[in-house]
């Protein structure tokens, strides 16, 4: 361990000595600087102070210039629920391998453990966020980098909570590999644009797993949403890509998967959606191309409400969900093709793999959801086969500009 | 009135219907395994066909019956022997003939399969007790219409009526006036015409542990707050259980009063 760090320490010299005439400063209980204040006071720009392994309570630490600091051991440093503990107010910081804990709450000023203030070049890496009210908090500060955080809150209603990574009119951050739990929000994103969000894990969070608001021509792909209140919703938002997430368990009354809301131009690519109350839910949604995803296992696959017009549904699976499609109000121009769906009993004659026949997916229940949806209580019973297969055979009241014209007979192989 | 019954289970246990019976759950059970594999699947598969056939059986056959043993059923009268023992005797025996080609047939394939070792059990528990309770509910409804009609043309018509009634009709009835009524709140509306139908109380019961609430919504919520509670589930219970004395205390009152 000491051999180790000793090594560490010497690398870092080493590569600093050679890159620049940067120093390094150690902060121990035996060191000549026993603080992180007094670390970062002493320090110039481009130095690197290196945190040892012990319990810093010191308030809020302002990062006033470029350096570089790092924890080794993950030394503790505590906010005492009173204070922010770290707030980065230069251009070019890196923190790394701390653990925070105790970061202040406070509703009016939105404490948070990390706070970057309209700074630019910062990287926010591996440490660990525990209890805080805000995880990480980034305003007016773009290119970015905030990666391998765990960030665990104890949220129990969304009033008084805060969100794990909050960003707010930045622009080009990445947010990767992060594991966020137990807040408001797992990321929330509001006017930022061109940012990329991967490889994360957000779970129990109360309301959303990432939440978009106001934010265009951003990507988020191969992340898992699970036992969130929503997976993702995405809000206002322009041009967002998705693709290769999954989203399961997102289990409750009002829990969807995604939950999309004026929103247009968006792909939908690769995703899996498992065991949601609502795989997505659509309003006012805009030419947006959802391609090969797998459904299965939802009580609603897909809920389009009101003004979903040119949306296009190519290549999806639709497996063992309650309902597949439930449309409230009336839709323009959205087109269902080459998907394959479980329940599709049609043939195919000339051997093409695709059926002969028109699938609806609008069942004459869920039609009758959106009119009187306490009958939901009589969902798989007899009656209700009984309905959904006379309408099947003889549509009068599903909506008749819904349907699948070119329905596929095998599943379409995913991953 | 043990004597009677032990002696119509055995009777009833050789017959050739209650071994079909017993077969085409064996078949069933062990093909949706066999085809699925997965036990949770397979409880929510099984959960439509008990919901139908039991009922469905437990009546056709209740009225079979009660008139192939009528003129044994006579020289029972004949005896020194209470007319409460000997109808409760036939239909106890029935009742216990019919639930036990249900667990076992269903029971079996599943035990052959490891329920045990999945986390299943309580869901089989519950669909299992669902179902037999049905078996009682329903014989005991075709035992007393068999007692009130002596044309087995009449009784056999009235008992596909009553199974129409309770599997279908009454749920087109429960629709259409959630429909009419949409204005106003219905959960509570929904929940008492849920319990005044054994098959809907059956089902909601079963979709309620299979976690599908969630999917009611609002709806949902109310019945959830109220069966997923200890008074609640106990009521709901109650309200099975009484659904099998109703045909029990019939029976008594008209097999005391009959003429035969």
């Amino acid at each position: 361990m000491k051999l180790s760090t000793a090594l560490v320490t010497c690398v870092i010299i080493l590569s600093g000595l050679t890159a620049s005439r940067a120093t390094t400063l150690t902060v121990c209980t035996t060191c000549p600087a026993t603080t992180i204040r007094a670390a970062i006071a002493q320090a110039a720009a481009g130095d690197t102070v290196l945190v040892r392994a012990g319990f810093y309570q010191e308030g809020n630490l302002v990062i006033d210039k470029p350096l570089t600091l790092r924890g080794i051991g993950y030394p503790v440093v505590d906010g005492q629920l009173t204070e922010e503990t770290f707030t980065i107010a230069a251009d070019d910081v890196t923190l790394e391998g701390f653990k925070i804990q105790n970061a202040g709450h406070n509703q009016l000023k939105d404490l948070a453990a990390i706070r970057v203030q309209r700074k630019k070049g910062y990287i926010i890496r591996n440490n660990l966020i525990i209890n805080s009210f805000f995880g990480i908090y980034l305003e007016y500060s773009g290119q970015g980098l905030v990666i391998g955080n765990t960030i665990s809150g104890q949220a129990t209603n969304e009033m008084s909570a805060g969100n794990a990574i909050h960003a707010w009119y930045t622009k080009e951050v990445v947010i990767r590999d992060n594991l966020l739990q137990g807040h408001r929000d797992g990321i929330y994103l509001e006017f930022v644009t061109h940012s990329t969000i991967h490889d994360n894990r957000s779970t129990g969070n109360i309301r959303y797993g990432l939440h978009y608001m106001f934010s265009n021509d951003d990507a988020y792909f191969c992340n898992t949403f699970d036992h969130n209140g929503a997976g993702v919703a995405v809000m206002f938002s322009k041009r967002i890509t998705m693709t290769d997430n999954v989203f399961e368990y997102n289990w409750g009354r009002a829990a969807y998967g995604l939950l999309l809301k004026e929103i247009n131009d968006a792909d939908i690519l690769r995703n899996r959606f498992t065991h949601n109350t609502m795989g997505i839910c659509l309003e006012g949604t805009t030419r947006i191309r959802y391609t090969d995803n797998t459904f299965s296992g939802n009580g609603w696959a897909l809920q389009l409400s009101g003004g979903c017009d040119d949306n296009v549904f190519t290549r999806n699976n639709f497996l063992n969900n309650a309902l597949d499609l439930v449309v409230n109000g009336r839709l323009n121009n959205n087109l269902f093709a080459h998907n394959y769906w479980r329940e599709y009993s049609g043939y195919d004659l000339d051997r093409d793999g695709i059926g002969d026949v028109p699938y609806r997916p609008v069942k004459l229940f869920s039609h009758i959801l959106t009119l009187a949806p306490e009958a939901i209580v009589l969902l798989r019973s007899l009656f209700t086969d009984l309905l959904n297969f006379s309408e099947k055979v003889n549509p009068l009241y599903t909506p008749n500009n819904i349907l699948d014209n070119q329905p596929l007979m095998q599943l379409i192989p995913h991953d | 009135m043990l004597k009677i019954m032990r002696y119509t289970l055995s009777d009833l246990l050789r017959s050739r219907w209650v071994v079909i019976y017993l077969s085409f759950f064996l078949l069933l059970t062990l093909s949706l395994l066999s085809l699925s594999g997965d036990v949770s699947q397979v409880v929510i598969s099984l959960m439509n066909i008990i919901l139908i056939l039991c009922p469905l059986v437990a009546v056709m056959f209740g009225v079979m019956f009660f008139y192939n043993s009528r003129e044994f059923t006579e020289l029972l009268l004949a005896q020194p022997l209470r007319r409460t023992d000997i109808f409760f005797g036939q239909y106890l025996g029935l009742a216990l003939s019919l639930s036990a080609s249900l667990v076992i047939g269903v029971g079996l394939p599943f035990l052959i399969y490891g329920l045990f070792a999945s986390a299943e059990v309580w869901n089989f528990m519950v669909l299992i007790v669902i179902g037999v309770a049905l078996t009682f509910i329903f014989s005991g409804l075709a035992f007393y219409l068999a007692l009130c009609n002596d044309n087995r043309i009449r009784g056999f018509g009235l008992a596909i009526l009553l199974w129409l009634f309770f599997a279908i009709i009454y749920d087109g009835i429960f629709l259409l006036s959630l429909i009419v009524l949409r204005d106003y709140p219905l959960e509570h509306y929904a929940m008492a015409m849920t319990i005044l139908n054994p098959i809907d109380l059956a089902r909601i019961l079963i979709l309620l542990k299979l976690d599908i609430s969630a999917l009611m919504g609002y709806t949902g919520a109310v019945f959830h707050k109220f069966l997923g509670s200890l008074a609640g589930s106990i009521l709901a219970f109650l309200a099975l259980a009484l659904w099998v004395v109703l045909p029990v205390w019939r029976i008594r009152w008209r097999a005391l009063r009959k003429d035969f």
